[in-house]
């Protein structure tokens, strides 16, 4: 079974999301990086662009296939991991600790779940 | 093993050219390249050596079963090569008179004639190089269409999740938006989903029937009249053809247009980078926009016209033109009841594998299949640690190519087989015998399968580290 902080919130689509001080920090959970397998490439909007909750703002490529990322917030974004577009293994390696984008100017959020429920999500999908 | 340029020698030399007889000819000093190019200076004898070390670390149709799903890696007849081979073929140029190259004008008008009465089209040209050229030039014939009437606003094509990547990258390319739509529960196309999603502004539908899945639509007349209503059109990829083909037509299955890959269904090997054949066939109110040079007979003359409205060429002359001498070949060789026995032996052969399979195996959609089924390795990879890519590697030590792996998306670990109808069943109760082996040593000894291949040229590459780092070009030391 996944560990999967209780500090954090989750989408259905696997990410997850933290908020400080009106800023929503954007990852992909440990169900997400497991099935998609060894990430080779992330493609990330740039700083300035909007994002929608519910729709993608960006893909991740795994030696499997290539799959949308979902935002979990409506807004702006603020700041892009660049670390991860060079060395995209740090998502496999450490999903909570590596962040995708960071979004200010938040309007709106997707129906955002706490880790119990996310569990419950990945449950019912495997 | 040493590369060509490893290989090369200066000075060494593997062709003798003929003396110049007109004069030399130097071009203006601003086209003249900066620096000398590399080119490996390799004997023949060397140069064959280079290329038959290549061939034995691969695995083709002649070295054994090659059951990858959706690429239909059926064996090819050695007559279709043999008729491509004719020099009255290979030793024309494209610009000669037309008097001169009636036989060849004739091949292009006979494939057209058949293909178009084998997929219920009216015309079709041959100009697409291979299948997703097709399905850009299929979709540039559509907004052709839409801009004709000047219904500006249809900017959608719609696409199934269990579609061909090609699909939604093909109608980005030619300028549409894509809409996404779920499978239902059966693998078909959820037909309130299609409802919600068609209006003013769809262009059109995109769909291979049967699907990635290898599920045949039972809705299909369904679906091309609730995308009719809405004004759009319904593009039928002929990826899958080769499961139906002479026994049900696109056309009436109310398709306006489809592209067909006569590399896969009609016989000429492939995989290895070409060259394919992506023709293009469509109703009879379409033909105005299809691109130039469509072959047309007068009084016993075969000649090139331009349609009225033509989109204008999508390639060069007339499209890869020994791929079509295969296609016609290869169809007069099966004829009228060869062509449905083909592919009735292609179902016929998936559904005895999968059902010899599905007691150990999980298949995905439980039902009977038509040319190629999916397994999903979900549960056995939960139980076992082994993937859907350890039993495909594994599968190479016993002279199988592996089948296609994760796709389609929609099944979580899939492995996905094609067995085609030119295998006998004696090799595929050899093959049932392998994956039901492979499946028992999952559970004996999974740490083995993770590492398979044993026994091939080339042990499991670094696929990670090949997509990761990938080495593109070779570096020369000046």
């Amino acid at each position: 079974m996944f560990k999967n902080p209780e500090e954090l919130q989750y989408t259905k689509t696997h990410e997850w999301v933290k908020e400080e001080d009106g800023i929503y920090t954007v990852g992909l959970t440990d169900y997400a990086q497991d099935s998609l397998g060894d990430i080779v490439f992330v493609n990330l909007p740039q700083v300035g662009d909007t994002v929608a909750a519910g729709e993608s703002f960006g893909d991740v490529e795994s030696v499997k296939a290539v799959s949308d990322v979902f935002s979990p917030v409506s807004g702006v974004v603020a700041e892009i991991n660049e670390e991860i577009l060079d060395n995209p293994a740090l998502v496999n390696e450490d999903c909570y600790g590596t962040w995708l984008i960071k979004v200010n100017e938040v309007t709106g959020t997707e129906e955002l779940l706490d880790a119990k429920a996310y569990e419950e999500v990945c449950a019912n999908e495997a | 093993m040493k590369l060509l340029f490893e290989r090369s020698v200066q000075g060494r030399r593997s062709d003798i050219l003929p003396e110049i007889t007109t004069g030399n000819y130097r071009p203006d000093e601003k086209y003249l390249r900066q620096r000398k190019m590399h080119l490996p200076e390799i004997s023949e004898v060397d140069l064959g050596r280079h290329y038959t070390q290549l061939m034995k670390q691969t695995h083709g149709v002649n070295d054994g079963f090659y059951p990858l799903g959706s690429c239909t890696m059926k064996y090819n007849p050695r007559i279709d090569e043999e008729t491509a081979s004719l020099p009255s073929f290979t030793q024309i140029h494209p610009l000669q008179p037309l008097s001169t190259v009636q036989g060849c004008m004739e091949v292009l008008h006979k494939a057209e004639k058949l293909l178009c009465e084998i997929t219920g089209m009216d015309a079709m040209t041959f100009e697409p190089a291979a299948g997703a050229h097709g399905e850009y030039t299929g979709l540039l014939l559509i907004r052709k269409y839409h801009q004709d009437r000047n219904d500006s606003e249809r900017i959608n094509i719609i696409v199934p999740d269990s579609a061909h990547g090609t699909n939604p990258a093909s109608a980005a390319m030619a300028g549409f938006k894509v809409v996404n739509i779920p499978s239902n529960g059966k693998g078909g196309v959820d037909l309130d989903a299609l409802r919600n999603a068609v209006g003013k502004d769809t262009a059109g539908l995109m769909l291979t029937n049967p699907n990635t899945l290898g599920l045949f639509d039972p809705n299909i007349l369904e679906i091309t009249k609730i995308v009719h209503e809405a004004g759009g059109l319904c593009y039928y990829d002929g990826a899958n053809l080769n499961a139906v083909m002479g026994r049900v037509r696109p056309g009436d299955m109310g398709f306006d247009c489809v592209h067909l890959n006569l590399h896969k269904t009609f016989a000429t090997p492939h995989g290895g980078g070409g060259p394919g054949s992506g023709p293009v066939g469509c109703k009879d109110f379409l033909r105005k926009y299809l691109p130039c040079h469509m072959v047309e007979e007068r009084d016993e003359f075969y000649y090139f016209t331009d349609p009225e409205k033509s989109m204008g060429q999508v390639r060069s002359f007339y499209g890869n033109f020994l791929v079509v001498v295969k296609a016609l070949t290869y169809i007069l060789t099966l004829g009228k009841k060869g062509i449905p026995e083909a592919s009735g032996k292609a179902v016929l052969n998936a559904n005895y594998m999968m059902h010899r399979l599905k007691d150990h195996y999980h298949v995905a959609y439980d039902q009977i299949c038509m040319h190629e089924f999916v397994l999903s390795l979900e549960n056995l990879k939960k139980e076992t640690g082994v993937s859907a890519m350890d039993i495909a590697k594994g599968s190479l030590d016993y002279g199988i190519h592996p089948p296609t792996m994760y796709f389609p998306l929609i099944v979580h670990e899939a492995l996905m087989f094609e067995p085609a109808e030119t295998e006998s069943r004696e090799t595929i109760d050899e093959a049932v015998k392998i994956y039901l082996d492979l499946f028992e040593k999952a559970y004996s000894d999974p740490e083995y399968l993770h590492n398979a291949p044993h026994h091939c040229p080339i042990g499991r590459p670094d696929d990670v580290k090949a997509a990761r780092e990938p080495v593109l070009k070779y570096e020369f030391n000046d």
